[in-house]
């Protein structure tokens, strides 16, 4: 099944909670929607279940215009932001929900239903909690639940809202794993939301950034890592060195000296230079554009995290970079700074 | 009864006895407000008074619900049966009392019945949805217990009287609602409105829509949905107000008083023939139904108690 929305807009009163979002979502993809709180995510999956309506718009799922049906109609699996669980079933009759209130015509006798569950309670491999009330399980658990309950119904799409937010590091990383597979298992239509950008890019074929209700960028997450679109998802996808440069005629310069590298092509103005912080090469005192003082080295694995207080410019501008450790840095120590890769927006926002 | 003479000396002082089950019958508190103490300071905390206030305190507190609660219910039980078990069931048994007791079941069910409905649909509105005039729509649910309802009972007589708004169309079809039973319930509608919807709205307010949304999703109707997922969240507190909600019922005195007309055998309830039988010196008779109505408070009572711990199990966060 395929999802599309065309041009969605959402408003609460005055505000636009989507202000215009197009997205097609492929056949067996799982895809990641991904942006800071507030940013719409929730909203949009809403509208495309049919818990919310949009102002305007269209949603199709399979080439078919979804917003002629309610959301009972749909068959959209929705695994909830805080689970929503029914507190007062088991378990068992929580995953068991959908198929109960299925229209007499289409129900399945008891026998197949409880075979059914058995083996969503399987899959999910909570078949030994199935006695057990919601409040009686741990997050991970709930969620696992949540999931086999959504997937009851075998749903044409299924739509996760934020599935792991309220779980400790570790079983997040354990549960989005298991998704991984899981989906490569039943291979059906997703969408994930998250605003935890390592999570989308672990888990996703395809990353969609949102900022403000609107889509700054979709892509693969190698694509949207290496080859942001924005100076937001720059800034939103792995950390970023920023720093203030004017372009003026293919020439870029930081507080009126003049960097040695390239403007690929970006405006004349105020801009923002984007670096990541291992794409800094660290050099000796005079061969490099920046120049700058190590404060503080910190060591770990592989790397050396570095803070650089540069010189020149007015005031202090401190960056932290990461090098490799084959030549140890020392705190007091003067170095160049050329970066390798980097990317320039215009400096609106 | 010598004593008891004493006592009671006029039908006004007497109503602070009879409809004892107004006992029970104060609005619900709030569930929230009623969890709290489980989750803030504890009562073993607070104890920093020294010893002799600590026990006044404790002292003034049993003295006050002796003298004011546990003594009428004594006096009501004592004189019923001050003339023996024989004259209590006898007094019980008159054609008077029998349809007494029967109208009041009556009404009762009729009111409680509308207001379960009426309670889940005001709260549901409340609770779950959001619209203009919200806060209006709870002031007035809270509106009944807000007037006396001596002037609730007359708000009907100016409406349905033979003077009143609808009277002169009324009589013209021969429709009978006031001194008649159609008034009697709507008077203990009125009355009794508030208990099912106050209730329910916290209890519903806090469970939010989550879980209906998602028995939507996956595919359940309205209905599939109401009987399923949001009767089954709510049943303890639809129970608890249904409880009040009928022990009001019953033992409305004021309301009723002014729209029944007092046709005996037919239009008395049982708290109305309390003061009408004790105006007539028939105290056993009087205290005899009294009694009855004691009994169904201390029943709503312990019942009461039991619906608020299943309440505050059912409140045991289940998502966090
Ligand atoms: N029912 C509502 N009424 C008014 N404003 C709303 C409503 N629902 C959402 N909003 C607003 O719409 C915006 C987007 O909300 P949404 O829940 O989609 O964000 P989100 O991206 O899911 O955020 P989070 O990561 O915190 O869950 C927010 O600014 C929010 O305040
Ligand atoms: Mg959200």
């Amino acid at each position: 099944m395929t999802i599309e929305v065309k041009n969605i807009v959402k408003k609460f009163g005055s505000f636009a909670a989507l202000d215009n979002v197009d997205l097609k979502v492929d056949q067996g993809e799982l895809l990641a929607l991904l942006g800071p709180s507030g940013s719409g995510k929730t909203t949009l999956l809403r509208i495309i279940a049919g818990l919310d309506w949009p102002d305007a718009g269209e949603v199709l799922i399979d080439g078919e215009n979804a917003l002629a049906r309610g959301a009972s109609e749909r068959h959209v699996g929705f695994v909830f932001q805080h689970y929503a669980l029914f507190r007062h079933m088991t378990v068992f009759e929580n995953v068991a929900f959908g198929l109960r209130v299925q229209p007499r015509a289409i129900r399945k006798d008891e026998a197949t239903i409880r075979a059914r569950v058995k083996e969503l309670l399987d899959l999910v491999q909570l078949d030994w909690l199935s006695d057990r009330y919601p409040s009686q399980l741990s997050g991970g658990q709930r969620q696992r639940i949540a999931l086999a309950r959504a997937l009851a119904i075998e749903p044409r799409i299924l739509l996760l809202d934020e599935p792991f937010g309220a779980l400790d590091a570790k079983v997040r990383k354990e549960l989005r794993q298991w998704l991984r597979s899981l989906h490569n298992e039943i291979h059906v239509t997703s969408i994930f939301v998250t605003h935890d950008q390592e999570e989308a890019l672990e888990v996703a074929n395809r990353v969609v950034v949102m900022d403000k209700g609107r889509i700054e960028q979709i892509g693969s997450p190698g694509e949207v890592y290496d080859n942001p679109a924005t100076a937001f998802v720059h800034g939103f996808i792995g950390e970023s060195i920023v720093l203030p440069v004017d372009v003026s005629g293919g020439s870029v310069r930081l507080g009126g000296r003049p960097l040695n590298i390239a403007a690929n092509g970006a405006a004349s103005g105020a801009s923002k230079l984007f670096v990541r912080r291992h794409d800094m090469q660290i050099g000796p005192a005079g061969s490099g554009s920046l120049e700058g003082a190590v404060r503080h080295v910190r060591s770990f694995g592989p790397i050396q995290r570095a803070e650089v207080a540069l010189s020149g410019g007015e005031g202090k501008t401190i960056i932290e970079i990461d090098a490799p450790r084959d030549r140890e840095l020392q705190a007091g120590e003067i170095v160049s700074l050329q970066p390798r890769r980097y990317r320039i927006f215009a400096a609106h926002d | 009864m010598s004593t008891q003479s004493s006592v009671v000396t006029s039908a006004t002082e007497l109503r602070a006895y009879a409809p004892t089950a107004d006992l029970t019958v104060s609005p619900p508190p709030s569930r929230i407000e009623r969890a709290r103490p489980r989750t803030g300071t504890s009562p073993d905390n607070l104890r920093t008074e020294p010893g002799p206030i600590r026990f006044i305190i404790i002292a003034l507190a049993v003295t006050f619900l002796s003298v004011f609660v546990v003594l009428p219910l004594v006096v009501v039980f004592a004189s019923a049966f001050s003339k023996g078990i024989g004259a209590y069931l006898t007094a019980l048994g008159e054609p008077e009392a029998l349809a007494a007791i029967k109208l009041t079941l009556l009404v009762a069910a009729i009111s409680v019945t509308l207001n379960l409905v009426f309670g889940i649909i005001a709260a549901w509105a409340i609770a779950k949805f959001d619209f203009t005039g919200k806060t209006f729509l709870i002031t007035l649910i809270d509106l009944p217990f807000s007037v006396s309802p001596v002037i609730s009972g007359l708000v009907f007589v100016l409406l349905f009287g033979a003077q009143g708004f609808f009277g002169t169309w009324l009589q013209a079809n021969d429709i009978h609602i006031l001194f008649a039973v159609p008034g009697i319930a709507l008077a203990t509608i009125f009355v009794t409105f508030p208990f099912v919807a106050r209730a329910l709205i916290p209890l519903m307010q806090e469970q939010g829509t989550q879980e209906e949304e998602a028995a939507i999703s996956l595919g359940a109707s309205g209905l599939q949905t109401f009987f399923r997922v949001t009767l089954p969240n709510i049943k303890w507190g639809l129970l608890y107000g249904v409880l009040l909600c009928n022990a009001r019922a019953m033992g409305e005195f004021g309301a009723v008083s002014v729209v029944s007309g007092h046709i005996r055998g037919e239009t008395n309830t049982m708290p109305l023939l309390v003061e009408i039988l004790y105006n007539e010196y028939q105290f056993v008779a009087s205290f005899a139904i009294a009694s009855l109505l004691a009994m169904l408070a201390l029943i709503t009572l312990v019942v009461k108690t039991v619906l608020e711990r299943r309440l505050d199990e059912g409140q045991e966060p289940s998502d966090h």
